[in-house]
């Protein structure tokens, strides 16, 4: 069943340049999505951040937060996704 | 709270997304119009086109919304009905073109981009309404966009119904001449079945089967990329740890279709019905089932090997598949459609597949002779020969198969035609020019099978 929770999981993939955890959790936080998570890892020479944030309490809806996580994401030259974490949960957890 | 998921297992399923082309394929929309028949042909069509609008009303939006929740493109939304002989036959009418058009109408306004169902089960036999129903496919398939057309001929259960398979060679050929400006593009929507089954959500070949409920949401997942890219991955593996990779990888797409099937049963309040789990290719370069038998060792489709391939490849996706959905159904399996996949077009292009070898294969895909574009001269007898062919393969395996072919008008041998978006382009293919007209022209029906003394 999907479930109820209102956790995201924000991946950024791209070049690592300075500012990409502060930019981005920036935006969450004036969307007042709480971030519960962060890690970090490189693939190749790719930087990836995965970031989980709870929306529990957001005054934005998650359709215009995506919107301004992909607006950030083009101004800094990152891929930005945000997705609900159910999707994650329903692929890798039996 | 710590992060669930290992960095590994997210990175997966994003590359899954956006570089192995991962989609949900189709959410369908099943609805039943057993309570739409009426003594008036147009009571009945206007009935039905209120009950599409109303019961799909918010499927689309639904699809989207679910699409930017979960970062997994569903590329197609649809609709299948009960197979429309069934309602129409309450009519005095004999010519069901008008219905197919509220059904086009109805397509239109709940923004579907296929509607299937323009369909009668004849495997025994036809009553007047199937008649009714086959004489007007030709011209619905030419005057809709969107409605598909599908005809069941034979069961493992009731033989083969050689005077309707007949007749299905005259309908091929018939549809294609009146869709001649298009290339025959009528033929795409029109398949003809052995063992149909009710809760199919893929075109052309969906219709919403007798033994279901009122509405109900069946999900097509697909992924030919994402299990080209894990062979790929393995070339040293042997077969038994392949089929292992390939279960795995299944699994993990077909979690993605329980998922995305659930989600939209629970906004839209309608009842989730299955996943199917088949590997549908597009032509989209990669996204090709055809990759996934050469990735395993085959120099090019179609060569030796290429059935033992498909068999392992089919049998993976099922086994995978069953244990991450609690109902699999539809076709289940890999499709090899011609047109629909890259690698398959040059493949034909080159003479490497045959049109003998793609029925071979049709013994062990899920479902059969799918998209193939033969020459525009193919009499209606061959093209009846080819169904009972299929039939027979399907009967005797207890399986489903189907035929859609597409004789090209005006195109010969070598010829490409092309249909655009999903249905692709295709090399016209040779098939044998030696005359079956006697045999087709006995009619009745080739007896079912025995379900015993298998061998």
């Amino acid at each position: 069943m999907p479930t109820k929770s209102n956790r995201i999981i924000v991946t950024v993939i791209g070049a690592d340049t300075v500012g990409i955890i502060a930019n981005v959790s920036a935006v969450l936080a004036e969307a007042r999505a709480n971030i519960i998570d962060i890690s970090q890892t490189t693939v190749r020479e790719f930087f990836a951040m995965i970031m989980v944030a709870d929306l529990e309490k957001a005054v934005v809806p998650f359709d215009e937060l995506k919107r301004r996580l992909d607006a950030k994401g083009a101004e800094m030259g990152l891929r930005i996704d945000a997705q609900h974490e159910d999707v994650f949960k329903f692929m890798h957890r039996v | 709270m710590a992060i669930q998921f290992s960095p590994e297992e997210i990175l997966e399923t994003i590359r899954m997304v956006q570089m192995d082309n991962l989609d949900i394929r189709t959410i369908t929309m099943g609805i039943s119009l057993r309570n739409c028949a009426d003594a008036s042909l147009e009571a009945a069509g206007r009935k039905s086109y209120e009950k599409i609008c109303r019961s799909a009303e918010r499927l689309v939006a639904v699809g989207e919304e679910i699409e930017r929740e979960y970062g997994v493109p569903i590329i197609n939304k649809r609709v299948s009905v009960t197979p429309v002989a069934l309602i129409a036959e309450a009519s005095s009418s004999d010519n069901y073109v008008p219905f197919a058009e509220y059904l086009e109408r109805a397509a239109a306004t709940v923004g579907v981009n296929f509607l299937g169902g323009f369909s009668a089960l004849v495997h025994k036999g036809m009553t007047p309404g199937d008649e009714a129903l086959i004489s007007s496919i030709p011209e619905a398939l030419a005057v809709t966009e969107r409605v598909c057309a599908s005809i069941n001929v034979a069961t493992t259960r009731a033989g083969i119904n050689m005077d309707a398979v007949a007749r299905m060679g005259e309908i091929i050929v018939a549809t294609a001449k009146r869709t001649a400006d298009r290339d025959g593009i009528g033929c795409a929507k029109l398949v003809v079945f052995c063992n149909a089954v009710e809760d199919n959500p893929f075109m052309a070949g969906a219709f919403h089967g007798i033994g279901e409920p009122d509405c109900v949401i069946n999900v097509g997942v697909s992924g030919p990329g994402v299990v080209a890219n894990a062979v790929e991955a393995e070339p040293d593996a042997d077969f038994g740890e392949l089929a292992s990779v390939i279960k795995r990888t299944a699994f993990k797409i077909t979690r993605m279709g329980e998922l995305v099937g659930r989600a939209a049963s629970e906004k839209l309040g309608v009842p989730f019905g299955i996943v199917d789990l088949s590997l549908a290719p597009t032509p989209t370069p990669g996204d090709s089932v055809a990759r996934v038998l050469q990735a395993m060792g085959l120099e090019r489709v179609g060569t030796h090997g290429s059935t033992a391939a498909l068999a392992l490849l089919n049998d993976a996706v099922k086994k995978g598949g069953a244990m991450a959905s609690s109902h699999v159904g539809g076709l289940s399996g890999a499709f090899i459609p011609v047109s629909e996949d890259a690698v398959m077009i040059d493949a034909a292009a080159e003479g490497a597949i045959t049109f003998d070898k793609l029925e071979a294969m049709t013994c062990v895909c899920s479902v059969g002779l799918d998209m193939i574009a033969v020459p525009g001269d193919t009499p209606a007898a061959t093209l009846a020969a080819i169904i009972a062919d299929e039939a027979a393969i399907g009967m005797i395996n207890r399986k489903t198969t189907a035929v859609r072919l597409i004789p090209a008008p005006g195109k010969k041998v070598g010829d490409v035609v092309s249909f655009g978006g999903l249905l692709g382009r295709a090399p016209v293919m040779a098939v044998h020019r030696e005359s079956s007209e006697a045999f087709v022209a006995r009619g009745g029906r080739i007896p079912a099978p025995l379900q015993a003394l298998n061998n």
